[in-house]
């Protein structure tokens, strides 16, 4: 153990840890919502981040940026940056819908076992995710480096860089926008009341089927937030790009307690920080062991998870 | 979850590859070994055709089409068909493809595998079935201590590779300050262990993971180290992004990586400016400046691409294969003894292929050479002297 590496950058080690705690959170929120309205982990929802990343790419090559491109001027990055986000939202958000017409809803008009909805969400995450790898070859793509990392200030001697504020600040702004639209807004309402009672909330007059669409599109809306926020910062991107990060954000969910979007926040940013310091603590090698532990120990002790399942209970 | 049900379908596919390769073995028996040259028998290339690190697997893959090519060309009458098998540089995907090549009897040969992980999961499966390999980049020493019979390296080991990176680093950048990452592969463990060797004390040590995406725990610790220099063993996808993310934070030290970095890709992933200035080695001289017409011809046979590393390599132990064949040599185990045997020099590289009894080739054949990425192309630097 070397207790040197970790305590030396403790503060490095922080930061980058919430930076990707941050995109973690953005992607938990997916699962988490559609959770919470379906009690289904929706697997697929790697994937939806994993378009969003390609197609945030495809819209700087079409804007004449590749990995070798001088970082832009100011106005022009703008452009890019917004035109990055709003496609890769889009494009999240239709891959998240198309998934639940094409997979989900049927099977809920047939009243399919649980199981059933599994097995199409694993399903689902493979064509999705094999469907890119065979039209780019596998190979992995670079991104440009539209926005190059900056120490705009330190604390405690490690420098946070432009591009953490950018990811911490967009995560916090996306977070309390998603929490106040769920819980004061009339389609949150919506989601509340299907999340505690679906069949009451058909009685009180509720679209089941349009709530379950909006969840899928905010979930997908999120993760291509997460996507450009990756591409930014990790500028990189590949078919199975989804799949890890997947995994970690689905854990972040439960980690904070699924269904609970603040418990997203929390899990991802959580999960994060403690990977970098037992990556400090231990080394590289031990990064995914520490991270999975720590769920699986918290689990047996808060079985829902560090805030509980509370998408249904929020207050009404 | 995934895993899972992706090793419960590897489960049954390998379960029916074993029986079919059993069902074929029993038919290959009956043919003899002629003393004209057979026709339509099979050389098979082994190696990653898509993937993270596909870009070397298809500069060799390319290799050994042309030197096909150009055999069926003179020997129209009696051909030589190259099989591809795509192992994705995957270890887990090896053993399935080795048994499928194992299975059709019409191979003869192998070309590969590429890298050592996959090796090591191979090769006992061609052992056992006595399918001649040659291998033009697996790099990892410990393969030819394994006593396979089939095993032949046409190229120098990390035995070659590590100590002259770790020359390269003391002598040339005059570094005092060295950070080592591996990715816990067979090969990139491997060739750190060499370099530590040479270099003595290194700032610090760190692994990461194949397919690992976030860096900035490394990155973190490599500029806490105040390292000037980074050794970096493992393959280009990895080596890209973890110069990215280092450079990004605003490291200035230089990058220097092995064979499995020495590909254009690498600057795809990394681009253009990250990637400047970063030295990479390869037991083989440089590909662009082969010998003979090589360069032309692979030029025009693919799209004016420029050959990459191991290219030309894979060109030479194709055509040792090939004047096997064509002395008439159509079983694996008369092959396997022509290979034994062989003594000759390639066309584009200028080697000569003679291989010591347990399949590496003669030391006196060895070289390292280091290239420099430079405008965005890797460029041959310097032959690394041998101490």
């Amino acid at each position: 153990m070397n207790f040197d590496e970790l305590f030396g950058n403790f503060p490095a080690l922080t930061l980058t840890g919430l930076e990707q705690g941050a995109i973690y959170a953005l992607i938990a929120l997916g699962y988490t919502l559609v959770y919470g309205v379906l009690r289904l982990i929706n697997f697929a929802h790697s994937e939806v981040f994993m378009v969003g990343t390609f197609t945030a790419l495809w819209t700087w090559q079409a804007l004449g940026y590749n990995q070798n491109s001088a970082a832009p001027a100011l106005g022009p990055l703008i452009l890019a940056v917004v035109a990055g986000l709003v496609v890769a939202m889009a494009a999240s958000a239709v891959t998240a819908v198309t998934v639940e017409l094409v997979a989900y809803r049927p099977l809920r008009r047939r009243n399919a076992p649980p199981l059933a909805f599994l097995i199409t969400a694993i399903g689902a995450s493979f064509v999705l995710a094999e469907s890119f790898g065979i039209g780019t070859r596998r190979a992995p793509f670079g991104m440009p480096d539209l926005i190059p990392s900056k120490t705009v200030f330190t604390v405690f001697g490690a420098s946070v860089t432009n591009i953490q504020l950018l990811i911490l600040g967009v995560t916090l702004i996306m977070m309390i926008g998603l929490d106040q639209f769920v819980n004061r807004s009339r389609l949150g309402r919506g989601i509340r009341a299907v999340a505690q009672d679906a069949d009451t909330a058909a009685l009180m007059g509720v679209n089941k089927n349009r709530v379950i669409l909006l969840v899928f599109v905010l979930g997908g809306l999120m993760a291509g937030v997460g996507a450009l926020l990756w591409d930014l910062r990790f500028g990189y991107t590949k078919f199975n790009v989804g799949f890890l990060i997947g995994l970690k954000a689905f854990s972040a969910a439960v980690l904070g307690g699924i269904g609970n979007l603040r418990g997203a926040l929390l899990g991802g940013l959580l999960l994060g920080v403690v990977e970098n310091y037992a990556a400090g603590l231990f080394g590289g090698e031990w990064k995914d062991f520490t991270g999975f532990v720590l769920l699986i120990v918290l689990l047996m002790f808060r079985p829902t998870g560090l805030l509980g399942e509370s998408l249904g209970r929020a207050r009404a | 979850m995934r895993q899972k049900l992706a090793r419960v379908l590897g489960g049954v596919a390998i379960g029916a590859l074993v029986f079919s390769g059993a069902a074929c073995k029993a038919d290959s028996g009956s043919e003899a070994g002629g003393s004209k040259a057979a026709c339509d028998l099979k050389i098979g290339f082994f190696g990653p055709l898509t993937g993270d690190a596909a870009g070397l697997g298809i500069h060799m893959r390319n290799g050994t089409k042309l030197a096909i090519d150009q055999y069926n060309k003179d020997n129209a009458d009696c051909k030589v068909v190259l099989s591809e098998y795509d192992s994705q540089g995957d270890p887990a995907k090896a053993p399935a493809l080795a048994q499928q090549a194992v299975g059709d009897s019409k191979v003869v040969g192998i070309i590969g595998p590429a890298f050592s992980g996959e090796s090591e999961v191979a090769d006992p499966i061609f052992d056992e079935a006595g399918l001649p390999i040659i291998t033009p980049s697996a790099t990892r020493p410990s393969l030819s201590t394994k006593n396979w019979k089939i095993f032949h390296r046409g190229v120098g080991n990390d035995t070659s590779q590590g100590p002259a990176a770790g020359r390269y680093i003391k002598n040339v950048l005059k570094a005092d300050k060295v950070y080592v990452v591996d990715d816990q592969s067979a090969y990139g463990a491997g060739l750190v262990d060499e370099v530590k060797k040479v270099i003595g004390s290194v700032a610090g040590e760190d692994k990461i993971q194949v397919k690992q995406t976030n860096f900035s725990a490394v990155v973190t610790k490599i500029q806490s180290s105040g390292a000037n220099v980074l050794f970096f063993g493992g393959y280009y996808t990895e080596a890209g992004l973890l110069l990215k993310q280092l450079k990004g934070a605003g490291w200035k030290g230089t990058m220097v990586a092995g064979d499995g970095v020495n590909d254009a890709n690498f600057i795809k992933v990394a681009g253009e400016q990250v990637a400047e200035g970063t030295i990479l080695t390869c037991p083989c001289a440089p590909a662009t400046a082969a010998k003979g017409t090589f360069v032309t011809d692979y030029k025009a046979a693919f799209d004016n691409a420029e050959p990459g590393t191991y290219a030309d390599v894979s060109f030479d132990i194709t055509k040792i294969f090939l004047e096997g064949i064509k002395a008439g040599k159509s079983s694996r185990a008369d092959l396997l003894s022509f290979v034994n045997s062989y003594s000759g020099t390639g066309g584009a590289t200028g080697v000569t292929y003679k291989f010591e009894s347990n399949g590496e080739l003669d030391p006196a054949q060895v070289l390292v050479w280091a290239f420099k990425v430079n405008a965005g192309k890797v460029v041959p630097d310097i032959e690394i002297p041998k101490s």
